[in-house]
Order: structure tokens, then C-alpha cells, then sequence
């Protein structure tokens, strides 16, 4: 087989591997915007504070330390042990169920009825309270997060594939395991979504606030807890994530990967992010693989707008999402 | 009644403000935002050693320090910002932190007469002082580290490095392009191929040029990364198995920082640095006396040692020398900025005088003059010891290529001369 075609192949399969990396980021989105309508700008920031909040419970960190010495003059930093990473994950869980409710009972609850340009804003005032908030109450440096991901080429594709075409592929441990999460996850919430009483609520409440709340679902409620399962999700993208590159300031941006990802499947539709993700993943690597030379490099970022745009301008709503009708 | 009140608020608003006699230093830090990690250790640096100037000695030259701190978020139009609001109480010189914030302060600070020193990063151009009058990037600047890394190479190669090739892997941006002109001089002059491979801001995602790295097997790797860009690097040249040893980072992707995120599975990695490292010299006996025990430390005070804290108060080290230059030159403690401009273009920093402030070896000799802002270009490479838990410096301190250098600086600072209408000093 021509070197090119396997190099194209590997290439191929570590863009799905990274569209599920995305995918992971959007899904946060989608769940919020699907149940309330809301673009939550904070989502990536969330993903930041979970990452934070589940190595400080991790390595045992004092939350606030820097603040408590500073005002009593004390010097403690951390409370001498160290919880394994599931438990870690389950109080992790606990901290994002909080933040949900305190979100929306000292902000969203105030806010409905408003234009959803408020609420976008009001998420925006969210991101840039909880990224201080973090900083306060984690600290800002950057924080090794070893949850027992393995990472690393995988052996075994390796061998294989070198058995097979004379060329090992390179596949990331971690990507593989990013990715049979994601399946778990999207399985789980649409399963969620599709047969649990309370699911079932949160799509009435996402078709209409008003028929919902005139049969007797709390929108408090089922707000909450969307808020919680983006939380949730957000944990997961923030363990992948920050697993990759160390839980640190920057994880926050990851939203701007989710973006295009949300433009071309759509914000309404968890599936939709998924094949969004791995549209924008397959598609900015096989771009790059293949014209980035010849532009300079670089072009993946580039490549994922210019293919969401296009989707919009032909398919507004994107490849999944509902169309909206405004009728007079 | 009313002349008491305004009285009181007079003097209230007297004890406020900042004693304009006292030397003002201002710290353009970022604390906050993406890449608050990298910035609390330098600015805890910097402001460390001039409080501890202030408490061991009362100031310099009896002259107190007045240090005012700015957050940039190591945003370009806060940096600015920050600059515009604090000019005016009497700074006398800027350290921007920030390449693309030195852009823009370069124009403003020349026609403010308020020196900018961008140590290792900005405009490397202004080493010329014949063009840049009130810009220095002593000891040095990026070209100086592109010429570091390529003679790294040429060294564990026997000095022949021709038909090898050397991958740069770049922040795509103003930052991260500096030093390719200056590579692909190089790369004639010693016939390696280069291959250039952008990373697109902030650099989380980076699979497709590592993933071309592991194709194309390029014998070295050069980056030029800032923030978590490093530490994505370094965990996938980790993970394709790329040999630590034959990768190599600016001074920017040398800290503790960079190599955290990979463990034990960086060990070896390289960086250039243009000063030492670590925490043992003398002068971090005074840093914990007067600073630490009196708790007067910057921060949480838990940075102190290291590779940014050092640079921050190697930074103020070289900023506190020029003040004392400038007090020498014009017989007064209580100096302008137009002064300490002299004081930093007649700059020298000599083994002697490191080691008499508790700094033995700390960084290279160099002498700043009316032509040269930017020193020798001397610097060094570092390595990661992942068992010590610290980076070690691997080589004694080296010359950049000058041949190759200094027509580049000529050319570049001739264009801006011209595009700007400067007329040439020093004859």
C-alpha cells in the first residue's frame, strides 16, 4: 500500500480520536441549550473548575489555602492525604451538583422570560466569576492530573498495523479510552433522555417551558439538573483534557474547539455534537495532512470554521439540529 | 471646620500617593488568565528582590523603591493600559513581559522617553542602539536562542550537522515566528534541512505535527511554545517516543511548568536559558531573612527558586544595576527615566559584581554600549532531571553566531530606521 495512503489512513483515525476529544466539550453545550435555551459560554470554564476542583480533592489541597493564610497568617496548603481518584470523581460529582444549584438559584432563576441574549451574557459574567473563583480557591499553577489514564502509543494497533501494511499506526492510549468514555456517556444520556421520568421532563421542558410548567414539571428543577449533567460532562472533558496538558488556566479554551463542532451538528442534538465532533476532527487533520504544507501550516483551527460556516449558510440549524419556526 | 476637614483630606491623600522622590518600578505582571501560571513565578521574582533591596539596604542609593503592580493578563491591550495609567508616576522602566505588548509600548515609550527592557523576548532588532534608543533586550533575545539551539546540535554532532534535519515546531504568531528567518540562515550555513511546523494558538491540539514528526523522523526538534502549548509538546513528543535529548526549547518552554504535565516521561528534555538555575546562591539567604521571615514575600511565596522566579529577579537584578550605573553617572539617587536610560546603555555586568550581591556564575558577562542594547547574545541549555524533580544547566555559557546575527539585526533595524524616519545615533 502507497506510504501516503497509510499515513492518510492513521491520520484519518487519530482525527476521529480527536473529534471525540471535542465532541466531549460540545455535549455540555448541547445538554444546556436543549433544556433551557441557553448558550453556555461558561461550559469550557466549567470543564476547567471540575478538572481543578477533582485534583485539589485528588492531592488533598486546602481550597481557599492562599486566601486563609494570607488573612490569618497561617501556612497551610494541604490536609495530609490523598483520595483515590473514583471517590475523587464521585465528591467532584457533589461540587458540580452544588454549582448547579447555586447557578440557578442566584442567577437563571432570575432570569427567565428574558432574551436569550441576556442569558448568553449572564453565562459570560458566569465564566469569568468561576475562573477567579478557581484561581481563589485552587490556586493558578499547573497541576499534573493522573486519574490512572493510561497514555502513550498503543502496542497492540502498533504491531498490528505494522504486521498488516509494514507501518505502525499511532494511536494515543488515552484517545482510545477518551473515546470508549464518549460512547458510554452518549449511550447514558440518551438513554437518560429517552426513558427516565425525569429525562422525559427535561425534553418537555426543552419543546416548551410553558406546556411543561402547566403540567406540573419544575423548571427549577429540571434546570438543575441539566446544569448538573453538563457539570458532569465537563468533568469528563476536563479529565481528558486535563490529562493531556495538566489542569491549568488554559483548559478553559477548550470551548473554542466545541464551537464549529456545535455550528455543523447542530445545538439541539447530543448525536449531532458527536458527528459533528468527528466531522470537524477527520476533517481539519485530513486538511491539514493535505494542504497544510502548501498553506503554511496551522490551518486546522481555520478549517474547522470555514466548514461550519459553510454548513450554516446551507443548513442553518446544522446537520442535526431542529429547525426553528417563528410563526406570526 | 472646613479648613480642617480639607486639611485632613490633603493630608490623606499626601500619605496615599506614591512618594515622587522614591524610585517607581513598575511590575506589568499577569497573575490571572491562561497563562498565570508562567506569570506569578516571574513577578514574584521581580518584586522579591527589589523588596528585598528595600528592607536589607533602604533602597538604592538610599533612594526607596516605590514598586507599583499591574495585571496585563498577558493581554496586549491591558498592557498598554497598564502603561498609559502608570506612566505618569514616574516609572522609570518597563518590562512588558510580553512580545507583542513591547510592539506596542515601543513607539509610546520612545516618544515618553521611558526605557523598555525586554529581556529574551520583543524585538530583537533593538538590540541596535543606533535605531532603538529607549529599547534594550539584554542579555539576550530570540535570534540569540535560535543560534543557541543550532549550535547545541553542532556540539553533540561533532560540529557537522549538514544533510540532518531540524524540526521547528512554532506558536503560530508574531512570538513564534521570531526566530525562523534566522534558522533558515543557519540552515545554509551549516546545510540542515529545516522544517517548520506551526502550531495554531492556544496549542492544545498539536496530533497532526506530532503525528508528522513521527513520519518524517527529523534528527532534532527546536520549540518555540509559550503556556500550555509546552506542556502539550512535551507530553506528545513523549508520546510518539521522540528521544527527549534531541529536543530543545526556548527559554520560554524551559520551566518546571512545561514539564509537570509528563512526568518522569520528560526527563531529559532541553531548554535554553540565558541565566542559572536553582536556588543556591547566596542571595536566597537574604531573599528568605528579609523577604519570607518579615512576610514580605510577593505571592503565595511559594515560587522562590524556580526558573521563573529566577528570571524575575534576574530581571530586577539587571533593572536595580542600571539604577545604581545611572545614580554613578549623574550624581543623584533620585533618578529620571531619561537618566536611567543612561544607566542601562552603560551597563556592565561582570562575575565580580554577581558575586558581591550573592549571585556567583548567576548569568553571563555582558556590556550593554550606545550601539549595542542587547549584550553579547550569550546563553546556555538546560536539562530536565524528572529523579531531582529540576532542570540542571548542561553547558557553560555560549556565544551566539554573530556572522549570521548581526547582518539580520542591521537589515531589520535599517528598515524600521527608514519606515519610521530615525535618524542614526551614536557616531
Amino acid at each position: 500500500m502507497p506510504e501516503q495512503l497509510l499515513w492518510g489512513m492513521e491520520v484519518f483515525l487519530n482525527g476521529l480520536m480527536a473529534g471525540v476529544l471535542y465532541a466531549l466539550v460540545a455535549l455540555g453545550f448541547v445538554l444546556i441549550f436543549k433544556a433551557s435555551g441557553i448558550f453556555n459560554f461558561s461550559q469550557g470554564v466549567m470543564a476547567l473548575f471540575a478538572a481543578l476542583t477533582l485534583v485539589g480533592i485528588m492531592e488533598g489541597q486546602v481550597p481557599f489555602s492562599h486566601l486563609i493564610n494570607a488573612v490569618f497568617g497561617t501556612e497551610i496548603h494541604h490536609f495530609g492525604w490523598h483520595v483515590p481518584a473514583l471517590a475523587a470523581i464521585l465528591l467532584t460529582m457533589v461540587v458540580m451538583v452544588l454549582l448547579a444549584w447555586l447557578v440557578n438559584h442566584f442567577i437563571f432563576r432570575h432570569l427567565v422570560n428574558q432574551e436569550p441574549i441576556i442569558l448568553f451574557m449572564a453565562t459570560i459574567g458566569l465564566a469569568y466569576f468561576l475562573e477567579g473563583f478557581g484561581d481563589i480557591m485552587w490556586g493558578a499553577d499547573i497541576k499534573k492530573l493522573d486519574v490512572g489514564l493510561p497514555q502513550g502509543i498503543n502496542g497492540t494497533i502498533d504491531e498490528v498495523t505494522y504486521n498488516l501494511f509494514g507501518y505502525g499506526f499511532f494511536i494515543d492510549n488515552l484517545d482510545l479510552w477518551a473515546t470508549f468514555i464518549a460512547i458510554l456517556l452518549v449511550i447514558g444520556l440518551v438513554l437518560f433522555a429517552q426513558y427516565s421520568k425525569h429525562g422525559r421532563a427535561m425534553r418537555a421542558v426543552a419543546d416548551d417551558h410553558q406546556a411543561a410548567l402547566s403540567v406540573g414539571i419544575s423548571l427549577n428543577f429540571i434546570w438543575v439538573m441539566v446544569w448538573s449533567l453538563a457539570g458532569f460532562v465537563a468533568i469528563v472533558a476536563g479529565i481528558m483534557w486535563g490529562t493531556k496538558s495538566g489542569v491549568q488556566f488554559s483548559l478553559s479554551l477548550i470551548a473554542l474547539k466545541a464551537l464549529p463542532v456545535l455550528m455543523l451538528g447542530g445545538f439541539t442534538s447530543i448525536p449531532g455534537a458527536i458527528v459533528g465532533g468527528l466531522i470537524i476532527g477527520v476533517g481539519e487533520k485530513l486538511f491539514e495532512f493535505t494542504f497544510g504544507g502548501m498553506m503554511g501550516g496551522a490551518t486546522e483551527n481555520w478549517f474547522a470554521y470555514v466548514l461550519a460556516l459553510i454548513v450554516l449558510v446551507f443548513r442553518p440549524q446544522g446537520l442535526f439540529g431542529e429547525k426553528i419556526i417563528e410563526r406570526v | 471646620m472646613k479648613k480642617t476637614i480639607f486639611g485632613a483630606a490633603v493630608a490623606a491623600v499626601m500619605a496615599a500617593a506614591p512618594a515622587l522622590a522614591d524610585l517607581t518600578i513598575v511590575d506589568t505582571s499577569y497573575r490571572t488568565g491562561p497563562y498565570a501560571a508562567n506569570g506569578i513565578p516571574f513577578s514574584d521574582g521581580y518584586q522579591d528582590y527589589f523588596t528585598l533591596l528595600n528592607e536589607r539596604d533602604g533602597g538604592i542609593g538610599g533612594e526607596m523603591i516605590n514598586l507599583v503592580e499591574c495585571e496585563t493578563g498577558y493581554n496586549t491591550e491591558k498592557g498598554v493600559e497598564c502603561y498609559e495609567s502608570t506612566k505618569g508616576e514616574g516609572a522609570l522602566v518597563y518590562q512588558p513581559l510580553s512580545t507583542g505588548i513591547t510592539y506596542q509600548l515601543i513607539p509610546k515609550a520612545t516618544a515618553d522617553g521611558i526605557p523598555l527592557h525586554t529581556m529574551g523576548y520583543g524585538r530583537t532588532s533593538a538590540k541596535n542602539g543606533k535605531v532603538f534608543e529607549w529599547v534594550f533586550n539584554y542579555p539576550a533575545n530570540y535570534w540569540d536562542g535560535a543560534s543557541h539551539a543550532i549550535t547545541h546540535i553542532l556540539d553533540q554532532n561533532d560540529g557537522d550537522i549538514s544533510g540532518k534535519t531540524i524540526a521547528l515546531v512554532y506558536h503560530n504568531s508574531a512570538y513564534g515566528k521570531e526566530p525562523i528567518r534566522t534558522l533558515e540562515g543557519l540552515a545554509e550555513k551549516h546545510g540542515f534541512d529545516l522544517t517548520l511546523l506551526p502550531v495554531d494558538h492556544p496549542g492544545q491540539e498539536q496530533k497532526s505535527q506530532w503525528l508528522q514528526i513521527r513520519r518524517e523522523k527529523p534528527d532534532n526538534v527546536i520549540m518555540w511554545g509559550w503556556g500550555v502549548m509546552n506542556q502539550v509538546a512535551i507530553q506528545e513528543a513523549v508520546n510518539i517516543r521522540y528521544p527527549m535529548e534531541n529536543f530543545i526549547g526556548v527559554w520560554w518552554s524551559g520551566s518546571e511548568n512545561d514539564v509537570k504535565a509528563a512526568g518522569d516521561r520528560a526527563d531529559g528534555y532541553k531548554a535554553l536559558t540565558f541565566h542559572n538555575i536553582g536556588s543556591d546562591y547566596p542571595i536566597y539567604d537574604d531573599i528568605q531573612t528579609h523577604v519570607v521571615e518579615t512576610g514580605n514575600a510577593a505571592g503565595a511565596g511559594d515560587q522562590i527558586g524556580t526558573v521563573l522566579y529566577n528570571r524575575g529577579m534576574y530581571a530586577a537584578m539587571l533593572a536595580a544595576e542600571a539604577i545604581k550605573t545611572a545614580q554613578e553617572i549623574h550624581g543623584t539617587a533620585a533618578i529620571t527615566s531619561a537618566q536611567m536610560r543612561d544607566g542601562m546603555e552603560n551597563l556592565e555586568i561582570t562575575e565580580e559584581k554577581m558575586a558581591a550581591l550573592g549571585l556567583p556564575n548567576f548569568g553571563p558577562e555582558f556590556k550593554v554600549t550606545c550601539e549595542n542594547h542587547g549584550g553579547n547574545g550569550f546563553g546556555a541549555v538546560s536539562q530536565w532531571d524528572a529523579e531531582a524533580g529540576e532542570f540542571k544547566l548542561i553547558t557553560e555559557y555560549f556565544q551566539s553566531d554573530q556572522e549570521i546575527l548581526q547582518p539580520l539585526i542591521a537589515a531589520d533595524s535599517q528598515a524600521f530606521a527608514e519606515e519610521n524616519d530615525i535618524e542614526m545615533r551614536c557616531n
